[in-house]
């Protein structure tokens, strides 16, 4: 009893101390609760099917923050993790029979192996270079797709996979937790020392060699660890829409990861997840406008570039709180004297 | 034999497209290090433009060519000074505002001309017969016009002053700036040249093509595949490149099975073997890393 007390009582301190004082905290708070209450409010299947996409291709867009975000490994060719999970799943599910908590993870180490694959040969590329040999890789295995129709089902995918779960709503949880879940995973990774060493990298890859580190080594960890997370989302995405079609892999799917990503902010994760959750409900929305949706679409990154050319959260971040001069504490922007070490706020 | 005649012909003509469409690319990307990934697009209007004039107004079809060009290369530099210009500090930001961009003018001609395939008519008619394959003067004229204007970019940048002030920029930014070069202004007159000549090879290929809205997606990604196969900022490489994977497209189209889906993966196989010899592409010189 008291130990249970204890813990309530620090939960109660953290949420006083460390919630409540940021707006940002406040928002992700709220973010949580209301993706996680929903469906006790509406259970319009529309609406939840969107959601279900939206985590899907939240888990996807900050799995591309993570590796070129972060390590500063640009990658134009995300839709091959994101593909080659899907195909995997689909083929698990359709050959081997196995329930889709066993071809997930499965999809997702397949696309383990394809980050392993591609990351070798890119190691010795930076820079452009890098972001323009990476697109090339969905497109030859978009190649082999079409050019082995008997496997893969050619131009009309693997369909008739099994359902993710049996509702709506439950696919809605899954979607929903797992999203959540991956994505406090990855924002701990990139808050650990080896997201610091990423950090160093996308700064100065030689200063971090000078120092010691095999940066070879965590170059390809980090296309491991994105290809992990998008195969994931891949695999999601193939047994709630129950198809594994050519699309996973298309350019415009590369296209639109680091439209999401970067729109939202890089090197932050939680970014790409708010960009996600921002646009795409947004384009779905705009489904009345049918001719105009992709063109509105364009416009709105475009404008929002212009006046805010790091990302759309980081500006807001920016908006609503300042950083101590001397602790780099956060702060509302209200304040006059750091909360912690009450030095002024200019 | 025929099929040598063929994959000759048909490995020329690309090749020749892709090495325009790759030394403009490479120009706006050594001089003002913008990644352009509208340029294709820019090549898609232009070639929807020359359509409207020729089957909308009913003009002769040079003449089309002609407005083509000068109407996309300013709409290439609006689109610069209002899209490009004020972020080009953020890469990133400039990445994703040309794929906007290019989507943007994609939806456009989506409205415009709705999805469907059209198709101008050829400028010369007839064929002549090599070996026993059908050449036709259209062909042979694309060839000649795409050498063409590669030499008179040569003259551009090796002959005149403009084409010093390009380089030298593009070599080092902040010396060309102190040798009282303005930059801003270079970039400006590069990112011109560079968007007319996406425009000029659009004119000279719309009689060979069909056209459709999504046609720049296709020549983007072997135009990319040819700046990194050909070292990135080196005009030798991209027109060596070019005709490498113009060749190679062909070679895979008339010999294996299946061919026509396999060409875009072969042709990138090839680039990234070559990478894995050669990091820095053919020509490419490895620069020292910028710090």
């Amino acid at each position: 009893m008291g130990l249970i007390l204890f813990y309530f009582r620090k939960l109660f301190t953290v949420l006083k101390n460390e919630v409540l004082v940021l707006p940002s905290r406040v928002v992700v708070v709220f973010f949580f609760l209301f993706l996680l209450l929903l469906p006790l409010f509406t259970k319009d299947p529309y609406l939840l099917r969107i959601f279900t996409l939206t985590s899907i291709f939240a888990i996807l867009a900050a799995s591309w923050d993570l590796l070129s975000g972060f390590t500063g490994q640009m990658n134009f060719g995300h839709a091959l993790f994101f593909g080659v999970g899907a195909y995997a799943a689909a083929l698990l599910n359709r050959h081997a029979n196995l329930p889709p908590w066993g071809t997930i993870p499965l999809g997702a180490l397949a696309a383990v192996v394809a980050g392993l694959v591609i990351g070798i040969p890119c190691l010795r590329l930076r820079g452009t270079y890098l972001a323009l040999t990476t697109l090339a890789f969905p497109i030859i295995l978009m190649g082999l797709v079409f050019a082995f129709p008997d496997l893969t089902g050619g131009e009309l995918g693997i369909s008739g996979i099994a359902r993710l779960a049996r509702s709506r709503v439950a696919d809605y949880y899954i979607a929903v937790v797992l999203m959540l879940g991956l994505c406090t995973i990855m924002w701990k990774i990139t808050d650990s020392n080896t997201g610091i060493i990423f950090h160093a990298i996308r700064e100065d890859e030689l200063a971090v060699r000078a120092s010691g580190i095999n940066t070879t080594r965590y170059k390809l960890l980090a296309f491991c660890l994105s290809g992990f997370f998008a195969g994931v989302s891949g695999g999601l995405y193939a047994h709630f829409m129950r198809i594994a079609g050519p699309s996973t892999l298309e350019v415009s799917l590369s296209f639109q990861v680091v439209i999401w990503a970067i729109f939202g902010g890089i090197v932050t994760i939680y970014g790409p997840v708010g960009a996600v959750f921002v646009l795409f409900p947004l384009l779905e929305f705009l489904r009345f406008w049918q001719d105009y949706r992709t063109l509105m679409f364009a416009g709105v990154v475009l404008l929002i570039l212009l006046y805010m050319p790091d990302g759309l959260f980081r500006w807001l971040r920016d908006k609503i709180e300042k950083e101590c001069p001397r602790c780099k504490i956060r702060n509302v922007a209200m304040r006059h004297t750091c909360r912690v070490c009450t030095a002024p706020l200019d | 034999m025929d099929l040598i005649v063929n994959i000759i012909v048909s490995g020329l003509i690309s090749g020749s497209i892709f090495a325009l469409l790759a030394i403009g690319f490479s120009l706006i990307f050594g001089v003002a290090r913008i990644v352009n990934i509208a340029h294709t697009a820019f090549y898609m209007v232009a070639a929807y433009c020359i359509y409207f004039a020729t089957h909308k107004m009913s003009l002769h079809p040079v003449w089309g060519m002609v407005g083509a060009v000068v109407l996309v290369t300013l709409l290439g530099l609006i689109s610069y000074k209002i899209f490009i210009n004020p972020i080009r500090e953020h890469e990133g930001a400039v990445l994703i505002a040309t794929i906007a961009l290019a989507m943007a003018f994609q939806e456009i001609m989506v409205l415009k001309f709705t999805g469907t395939y059209l198709s101008v008519p050829s400028l010369v008619k007839g064929y002549f017969v090599i070996l026993g394959v059908k050449v036709f003067y259209q062909q042979l004229l694309t060839f000649c016009v795409a050498l063409l204007i590669m030499a008179g970019l040569w003259i551009l940048l090796m002959r005149t002053k403009l084409g010093l002030a390009i380089r030298s920029t593009a070599q080092d930014r902040e010396v060309a700036n102190l040798m009282g070069i303005n930059e801003a202004q270079v970039a400006m007159m590069t990112m011109g040249i560079s968007v007319g000549l996406a425009a000029l090879t659009g004119a000279i290929v719309v009689p060979l093509t069909t056209l459709e809205p999504h046609m720049w997606l296709h020549p983007l990604i072997m135009m990319m595949a040819v700046v990194v196969l050909g070292g990135l900022g080196s005009l030798k490489g991209s027109f060596l490149g070019a005709y490498i994977l113009g060749f190679a497209e062909a070679l895979v189209v008339f010999l294996a099975p299946m061919g026509a889906f396999l060409k875009g993966s072969v042709a990138l196989s090839v680039m990234i073997l070559v990478l894995l010899i050669r990091p820095e592409g053919l020509f490419g010189v490895s620069f020292e890393e910028e710090r």
